[in-house]
C-alpha cells in the first residue's frame, strides 16, 4: 500500500473509526430491521400454528429453511478462507478484508444456527440435543462443528481487534460523540489490552493458533452439513463428490460476499485508499479460480450420474436439466459460475464495479444453488408419489417461509450493519503497522 | 394401573425390582383379560340405559349404565418397556402381492386404529409398473422395519429407535422434529405432524395416556409412521392391516417361531413360505435389511391393476378367497 506512505497516522485512524449513519445509512437499516420484524411475525405464526403455515408437507420435508441453512454455512467459510488461509500464507494484501470476512463469518454462523432451529418442529425440546444426543448422528455432528466454528470466529474477531479498541477508547477522552454511547462497551470488550509487547505477543500466537485450527473446523462444518443429504440414500443426495463440491461452493460464495461487501464498505465510508482496486483486481482473480473449481465438481456431481442415467436418478436429473427445475438449475450454474467466470476474467472486469456485479451474482446464484440440492431430490422418492394432496407433489415456499428466509438474511446484514457501525471495518492497528513496515 | 407401575419403576432398578414389576405386570394383565370378559358377558343384550355390574381392569366392581361402557383399551406399557420390546421375539411381515387386489382394506384398517387423517396412509398401496412388458402389481407398503434402519441411525436424540423384537418406534414425546429421519428413509415411511392434530381425533382420544407402542394421541412437530401395531401384539392381536385384509395377503409372525400368520388365521412356516414363492424384499440393494417380505405376483387371481388410472382400484375383486395353495 505505497500509497498510504504520504498519509499521517492520524489521518489513517481518522479515515477508518467506525462512522455515525448518514441518512441512507439509517435507512438501510430500517428497512432491515423491518424486514426482520416481518420474519419475526412469520416464525410467531409458525410457533402457533406448526409448520403447517409453510409448504412443507411429508415429501419435501426440507425446503427453503434448509437450503438457507447450507447458504449461511456456506458463506460463513469465507471467514477462515480470508482470514486464516491468507495470513497463514502471508497475503499481506488481504490485510484491508479480514475484519469484513470475519464479520461475515459471524454473522452468517449466528444465522445458520438461528435457521436451523426455525426449522424444527419442536424447538422447545433444543435441549433434547443436550441430554439424549446421539454421536452416531450427523445432526450431533453439526452442532458441535458448529458451535465450535462460532467460537474460533468470534475469536478470530475479537483478538485483531483489541489493539483497535484501544485506539478507539483514545477517543473517549476526546468526547468525541460518535463515541459517547460506546465507550463503556469498548472498555468491556478491552480495557485490559495496554498493548505491551507481551500482550501482542500473546495475540500474536493466539491468532496463530486460531488460524490453524479454524481450516480443519470450517472443512468440518461445510463437509458435515452436506453429509446430512449424502449420508441418505436420495438420488441427487447419495454422492461421494458431495463434501469436497459444498466446500468449493462455500468458498465460492464466500468470496463472492466479500466482493459485494468490499465495494459497499468502500462505497458507503469513503475508502478508496485503503480498499483499492488492486484488491478488486486480487479478489477478482481469486474468484475465478473458486468458481471455476466449483464448475469442475458441478460437472462431476451431474455428468457422472447423467452419463448412466441410473432408473432412480433419472427423474431427478432430468427435471433439472430439461423439467420442472430447467429455468433455475441454469440460471444458478450460469449467473452463479460462468457468467462471473467471463467477467472476473477479464481485466476490465476486474474493475470495482464489475466486480460487484460479479459478486452479487454469485451470491444469488448460490442461494438457488442450495435450494436446487435440497428441494428437488425430496420429490422424487423412491417410491412413486400415491394417494396424496396434489400440494405434495410441488413445492413453492409459503410467504411465511419467504418472510422467515428473507429476514434471516436481513438479519445477518443488519449483524454486519451494526458490527461495521462499532468496529472499525479495516483493521486499523494492522494498518498502521503495514505501513510502517513499508515506510522503513 | 400404569400409573401405579411408573411409580415402581427406576430407570436404575435392580433385577429384584424388575422381578417384582414382571409380577405386578402380569396380574394386572391377568385382570385387564377378566375385565375385558366381564364387560362383555355383561353388556351383551342389554337395552339402553339398563343398569349393569362390571368389573374395572383393577378389579373394582362397579355398577353403571350400559350406555356409559367402551371397550376397554388397555393402558400404554411404559417407555422403558416400549424402548426394549417385547422379550424372545423378532416380528416379520409377509406380503404376498400374487393375492393384493388393491382393495386399501388395509390401509382403512390401520386408519382406523391409529385414528389417521384419511391422506395419511402408515401402509401405503402402490400401483406399481417397473417395465412396458412386464405385469403390473398392487404393492402395499407398510414401514419396513429395518435391521439396518437408515432412520434411527441420523436421530439425534433417539427419539426413533430399533428395539430387541425387530420394531423400530418413534417415541414423540422425545422427537425435536428435524425430519432427518424423513430424508434418511428411502422408502418415504414417515410422516410428519404438521399441524396440530384436529378436533375430532382429539376428542376421540380424549386425555389418553402416550406410548410410543400405541403412536396416539399424536403431537405437532413430530414425526410418525407404521409400528406394526405392538400394543395389538401384547395383547396377542394382529396388526390392523393383517387383521383387516379381507384377501388374506399379509401374514404377521415371529422370526424365531419360524411361523407366520394371515388374517384368516391360517399359520405357516415362515421359512417355506420364503422358500417355495422366492420371497425378497423391496430394494435388497439398499442393504437395509428390511423386516418385510414379499412374495412375488405370480399366478394372480384378480385382474391387473389399470396402470394409468390414478390412485386405488379399478376392478371388483372375486369375493372368494384362495387359500390351498398357502397351506403347509
Amino acid at each position: 500500500m505505497e500509497n498510504l506512505n504520504s498519509i499521517s497516522d492520524e489521518k489513517i485512524i481518522q479515515d477508518l473509526l467506525p462512522q455515525k449513519f448518514n441518512r441512507s445509512g439509517r435507512i438501510w437499516t430500517g428497512v432491515l430491521i423491518a424486514i426482520c420484524l416481518v420474519g419475526v411475525y412469520a416464525y410467531y405464526r409458525q410457533l402457533r400454528y406448526g409448520l403447517v403455515v409453510t409448504s412443507m408437507r411429508d415429501y419435501v420435508s426440507w425446503g427453503i429453511y434448509i437450503s438457507n441453512f447450507v447458504f449461511f454455512v456456506a458463506i460463513s467459510l469465507v471467514g477462515s478462507l480470508i482470514t486464516a488461509v491468507f495470513r497463514l500464507s502471508r497475503v499481506e494484501w488481504s490485510t484491508p478484508l479480514t475484519r469484513i470476512a470475519e464479520i461475515i463469518a459471524v454473522a452468517a454462523i449466528i444465522f445458520a444456527s438461528i435457521i436451523i432451529i426455525v426449522d424444527m418442529g419442536s424447538p422447545e425440546r433444543f435441549y433434547n440435543l443436550f441430554i439424549h444426543g446421539r454421536v452416531q448422528s450427523p445432526i450431533i455432528w453439526d452442532v458441535i462443528v458448529i458451535t465450535t466454528y462460532f467460537f474460533i470466529s468470534i475469536l478470530l474477531l475479537y483478538f485483531p481487534l483489541l489493539p483497535d479498541i484501544k485506539i478507539l477508547l483514545r477517543y473517549k477522552e476526546t468526547n468525541d460523540n460518535r463515541f459517547k454511547y460506546l465507550a463503556k462497551f469498548y472498555s468491556f470488550l478491552g480495557s485490559f489490552w495496554k498493548g505491551t509487547p507481551e500482550q501482542f505477543k500473546l495475540s500474536e500466537r493466539a491468532i496463530n493458533i486460531l488460524c490453524i485450527t479454524i481450516i480443519p473446523v470450517a472443512f468440518t462444518i461445510h463437509t458435515v452439513t452436506s453429509w446430512l443429504f449424502a449420508t441418505t440414500y436420495r438420488p441427487g443426495w447419495d454422492s461421494t463428490n458431495f463434501g469436497a463440491y459444498f466446500i468449493s461452493g462455500a468458498f465460492l460464495v464466500g468470496g463472492g460476499g466479500v466482493l459485494v461487501a468490499m465495494y459497499v464498505f468502500r462505497k458507503a465510508y469513503h475508502l478508496e485508499k485503503y480498499i483499492t482496486e488492486e484488491h478488486f483486481e486480487k479478489m477478482g482473480k481469486m474468484v475465478v479460480l473458486l468458481a471455476l473449481l466449483y464448475l469442475y465438481f458441478n460437472i462431476n456431481e451431474y455428468l457422472v450420474p447423467a452419463f448412466k442415467m441410473k432408473k432412480s436418478e433419472e427423474a431427478h436429473l432430468t427435471g433439472l436439466f430439461t423439467g420442472e427445475f430447467a429455468p433455475l438449475f441454469w440460471f444458478a450454474i450460469l449467473v452463479g459460475m460462468i457468467l462471473p467466470i467471463i467477467i472476473l476474467l477479464f481485466k476490465r472486469g476486474r474493475k470495482p464495479l464489475p466486480v460487484f456485479v460479479a459478486g452479487i451474482m454469485v451470491v444469488i446464484g448460490a442461494w438457488f444453488k442450495r435450494y436446487l440440492i435440497v428441494t428437488p431430490t425430496l420429490l422424487h422418492p423412491f417410491l412413486p408419489m400415491t394417494n396424496v394432496p396434489d400440494s405434495y407433489r410441488h413445492y413453492f415456499p409459503s410467504w411465511e417461509e419467504w418472510a422467515i428466509a428473507l429476514g434471516s438474511l436481513a438479519g445477518a446484514l443488519l449483524v454486519i450493519t451494526i458490527l461495521s457501525r462499532i468496529f472499525p471495518i479495516i483493521p486499523i492497528h494492522e494498518t498502521l503497522t503495514e505501513q510502517h513496515e513499508t515506510a522503513d | 394401573m400404569i400409573e401405579e407401575n411408573k411409580e415402581n419403576i427406576n430407570p436404575e432398578s435392580k433385577t429384584t425390582n424388575r422381578r417384582n414389576l414382571l409380577k405386578y405386570g402380569f396380574l394386572t394383565a391377568g385382570l385387564t383379560v377378566a375385565g375385558i370378559g366381564l364387560k362383555k358377558v355383561f353388556s351383551e343384550g342389554n337395552d339402553p340405559g339398563e343398569t349393569v355390574k362390571v368389573l374395572t381392569p383393577d378389579g373394582k366392581v362397579y355398577e353403571t349404565c350400559s350406555t356409559q361402557l367402551k371397550e376397554y383399551r388397555p393402558g400404554p406399557v411404559t417407555n422403558a418397556e416400549a424402548r426394549k420390546g417385547i422379550p424372545n421375539k423378532k416380528f416379520v411381515m409377509v406380503i404376498d402381492l400374487a393375492k393384493c387386489d388393491g382393495c386399501k382394506k388395509c390401509t382403512e384398517a390401520c386408519q382406523a386404529m391409529h385414528y389417521t387423517e384419511p391422506d395419511r396412509e402408515w401402509i401405503k398401496v402402490f400401483k406399481m409398473h417397473e417395465a412396458e412388458a412386464t405385469a403390473p402389481f398392487y404393492f402395499p407398503k407398510p414401514c419396513f422395519h429395518c435391521d439396518n434402519p437408515p432412520c434411527t441411525k441420523v436421530c439425534p436424540v433417539n427419539a426413533t429407535f430399533k428395539r430387541e423384537d425387530g420394531i423400530v418406534l418413534i417415541d414423540n414425546e422425545r422427537c425435536i422434529g428435524c425430519r432427518m429421519c424423513m430424508a434418511a428413509c428411502p422408502y418415504s415411511t414417515r410422516f410428519f405432524n404438521w399441524s396440530a392434530p384436529d378436533e375430532k381425533q382429539t376428542a376421540q382420544l380424549g386425555n389418553a395416556a402416550y406410548s410410543p407402542e400405541q403412536s396416539v394421541p399424536r403431537k405437532i412437530g413430530t414425526v410418525e409412521k407404521c409400528d406394526f401395531c405392538p400394543d395389538m401384539i401384547r395383547q396377542g392381536k394382529m396388526p390392523a392391516c393383517v387383521s383387516g385384509c379381507p384377501m388374506n395377503v399379509i401374514y404377521f409372525g415371529d422370526q424365531n417361531e419360524d411361523a407366520v400368520t394371515n388374517a384368516s388365521g391360517v399359520t405357516v412356516k415362515l421359512s417355506q413360505l420364503l422358500e417355495d414363492n422366492a420371497g425378497y424384499r423391496h430394494l435388497e440393494e439398499l442393504g437395509t435389511e428390511p423386516r418385510v417380505y414379499y412374495l412375488p405376483p405370480k399366478n394372480r387371481k384378480y385382474p391387473t391393476p389399470n396402470v394409468n388410472a390414478p390412485g386405488g382400484r379399478e376392478n371388483k375383486k372375486p369375493t372368494e378367497l384362495n387359500m390351498g395353495d398357502m397351506h403347509m
